[in-house]
């Protein structure tokens, strides 16, 4: 069944899953590779952002990706006040590792039940003018709905990484993965740059939640799907590093898409998780790990 | 004096025996009060909750029903139901709660395969009859006696999702050559394959394609591809919600056009996958269990279940149409209700006894079970989805548009062949 033809789609089409997959996974780089908190919320955030995008395209028509954007300062101050709660109930005692843990699955879970309860349990979906189209490059056929997810998710990791080297909070986030104590003799609030960077993690979910509707339909316990990604992507591109998010998220959506064509969709996620065990097993920090 | 204190021993003994009838009088009244409490867990939460919260919502219909026209044997009926999270793992725990601590007098399943199966050996155990809710094949191993299966798979449920699917193709001319198979790595996909590998191997049929794929992919573009790559001439899909979007939004994108293509894809059914979807849907050819076309309104007592449903469907946040599970739903509790009342009570051997040997009347119609208990006869529909036209939930409401092909006494229409003539 091998053709040069389908070799090329199943690349550009991986390509463009690993674009969609960065956008997903960039919150957990943030949060989970450079603060080192286990938010396994993340997900959820997600489906939260996806349910936003589907209310306002179902209710005013708006594109989910505009939504996405317009929501993001409501998604930065969910996160920063969810991060003051988890500081306050458990880091500050020193109880992070485990109860923390604990606390992040109950807010998934109660983000879970709070979305069914509101929408119900049907399974929601948004179409907009180009999530139907595809247009076709010398037997390459490129579908705008994974197109434009993937052109969002390398412009969402481009602004991240701009802002963590080019700006003084970013900065100050590096700083605080690495050295709390050196940060806090420098005179700057080490909680406070977590807040920001707790913030902005959750506030990229709700962009990202605006392309997984674009995808595919969602209903609440659709985060369940993604945790497992999310986590590998992040450790895989080597924790913080979030140009090796994209690079990690790349790699799986291309190794999904090969395995999907010419060997059996079902080896897909396998091959995908053998590809980290063996990578973590070359380089244990991960591809762009310190 | 004799005959005086005789009357006062016979009067005390009056007034004794009065008030013990009175009391034990009593006793039946407040007996008589005491609900009938059927029990079960259901999916509200989780992957399957979609189809769960319509079936609890028809069973609450039942229920009301049911408490209206006086309860069953003078007694009112109570569900007591816990949300099983589509996870087969809460099952023996609900149960056991169920049965031991609610002490539930009757048992029934909550929806879907994954979710009986764990169910099936309790009720073995404890030698309950028990009814389930669309599950594929679950007594197959088992051939429990007194399990009895509300979907219309019939008595060879492993081939009942494919068999219309297939005969419809073979009726076609020119009659197709090859066939592409592909499913969901679960329980549900993987019975719906088995099935049709064999009436494939029936046919005659060359297979170019049969391969699996797990439910939490993302993108089906890649395997749609790799189908397209193969030519086939049938494209049997058996997918749960999810994947059916994925997989027919990747055949539009790739123009996938064989001669027939559909199956065994779960979600179409549903009302919001149906108005999302809207003009991708035409010429599907798709299993179903309930269309709004005349041959199935017909059956006496539905428009008024589906009439009710519709109006409290939104309140309680739930596909808003409901032609696909609930009148199912609701067809269990009459079958209960009409057991419960022929055998007088509520002895578990009789009620299984009495289903094995009865045709009963409901809202999906006569139903006889058979062989495992499932359905003596299948029922299976297959429908094709003809002129639809943008995205509007009206025009699912009436006849047209979800086109009953199979089996030939409910037929509604005829097909579109081949597929690409329906997307004209």
């Amino acid at each position: 069944m091998f053709s040069w033809d389908l070799l090329a789609n199943a690349v550009v089409a991986g390509l463009l899953l690993g674009g969609f997959y960065a956008a997903v996974s960039l919150g957990v780089g943030l949060i989970f590779g450079l603060l080192d908190i286990a938010n396994i919320a993340q997900p959820a955030f997600v489906i939260l952002g996806a349910y936003a995008a589907y209310v306002m395209n179902n209710s005013f028509g708006f594109d989910p990706i505009l939504t996405g954007l317009l929501f993001t300062p409501v998604f930065y101050l969910l996160g920063a006040a969810v991060y003051r709660v988890y500081y306050s109930s458990f880091e500050r005692r020193g109880e992070e590792s485990l109860r923390g843990l604990v606390f992040f699955f109950g807010i998934l879970f109660i983000m879970e039940v709070s979305l069914s309860m509101t929408f119900g349990v049907d399974y929601r979906l948004v179409q907009t003018a180009y999530t139907s189209r595809s247009i076709e490059f010398g037997g390459v056929g490129i579908a705008f709905r994974y197109l434009v997810p993937c052109v969002v998710g390398v412009a969402m990791t481009l602004a991240l990484h701009l802002f963590l080297a080019r700006t003084f909070y970013g900065r100050a986030i590096m700083a605080v993965s690495q050295d709390r104590l050196a940060l806090r003799l420098m005179g700057a609030n080490p909680v406070q740059i977590k807040t920001i960077a707790f913030g902005v993690g959750i506030a990229a979910a709700s962009l990202a939640g605006a392309l997984l509707i674009s995808i595919a339909p969602v209903i609440p316990s659709t985060d369940r799907d993604y945790i497992g990604r999310m986590f590998a992507i992040t450790v895989l591109g080597g924790m913080g590093s979030i140009g090796g998010t994209l690079v990690a998220a790349v790699v799986l959506g291309v190794a999904e898409s090969l395995m999907s064509t010419f060997f059996g969709p079902s080896w897909s996620l396998a091959v995908s998780f053998g590809i980290l065990l063996l990578a973590l097993a070359v380089r244990p920090a991960g591809l762009f790990g310190r | 004096m004799i005959r005086h204190r005789s009357l006062r021993l016979a009067v005390t003994l009056t007034a004794t025996v009065m008030t013990l009838l009175l009391a034990s009088g009593a006793m039946f009244v407040a007996r008589g009060a005491d609900p009938i409490k059927i029990g079960f867990g259901m999916a509200l939460t989780g992957g399957l909750s979609a189809n769960g919260k319509p079936a609890l919502l028809a069973l609450q219909i039942w229920k009301d029903d049911v408490n209206k026209k006086g309860g069953l044997l003078g007694r009112p009926v109570e569900l007591v139901y816990y949300d099983d999270q589509t996870n087969p793992a809460t099952i023996p725990g609900i149960y056991t709660k169920l049965l031991e601590v609610d002490k539930v007098d009757l048992v029934i399943s909550g929806y879907g395969t994954n979710l009986i199966a764990p169910l099936l050996p309790i009720a073995m155990e404890r030698k309950l009859t028990l009814i389930g809710m669309f599950g594929l094949a679950n007594n197959e191993k088992y051939q429990y006696p007194g399990y009895f299966q509300i979907q219309p798979a019939g008595p060879d449920p492993q081939t009942s999702t494919a068999i219309g699917f297939f005969e419809l193709a073979l009726r076609q001319n020119p009659k197709p050559q090859t066939v592409a198979i592909v499913g969901a790595d679960a329980e549900y996909p993987q019975n719906a394959l088995v099935g049709a590998r064999e009436l494939i191997k029936k046919a005659g049929l060359k297979t170019v394609y049969d391969r699996t794929y797990p439910p939490s992919t993302v993108d089906y573009t890649p395997i749609v591809r790799a189908i397209k790559a193969t030519n086939p001439d049938i494209v049997f899909i058996a997918s749960y919600p999810p994947d059916t979007v994925g997989m027919l939004r990747a055949a539009h994108e790739v123009a996938l056009q064989p001669k027939i293509m559909g199956g065994g894809m779960v979600g179409l059914q549903f009302t919001s996958v149906m108005t999302s979807m809207g003009p991708m849907l035409n010429g599907i050819v798709n299993y179903d269990f309930w269309a709004p076309e005349p041959t199935m309104m017909a059956i006496p007592g539905v428009k008024e279940f589906l009439k009710e449903y519709q109006a409290r469907a939104e309140k309680a946040g739930v596909d808003p149409l409901g032609y696909y599970l609930p009148p199912y739903s609701y067809a269990v509790g009459q079958v209960l209700a009409q057991a419960v009342t022929a055998t007088k009570g509520l002895d578990q051997a009789k009620l299984a006894d009495y289903m094995r040997g009865t045709e009963f009347d409901t809202v999906i119609g006569k139903v006889k079970f058979g062989k495992n208990g499932e359905w003596a006869k299948g029922r299976t529909l297959m429908v094709q989805y003809q002129k639809i036209q943008g995205t509007s939930i009206d025009q699912f409401r009436g006849p047209g548009k979800k086109v009953v092909l199979y089996p030939d006494e409910l037929k509604s229409g005829s097909i579109v062949y081949p597929y690409s003539a329906a997307l004209k």
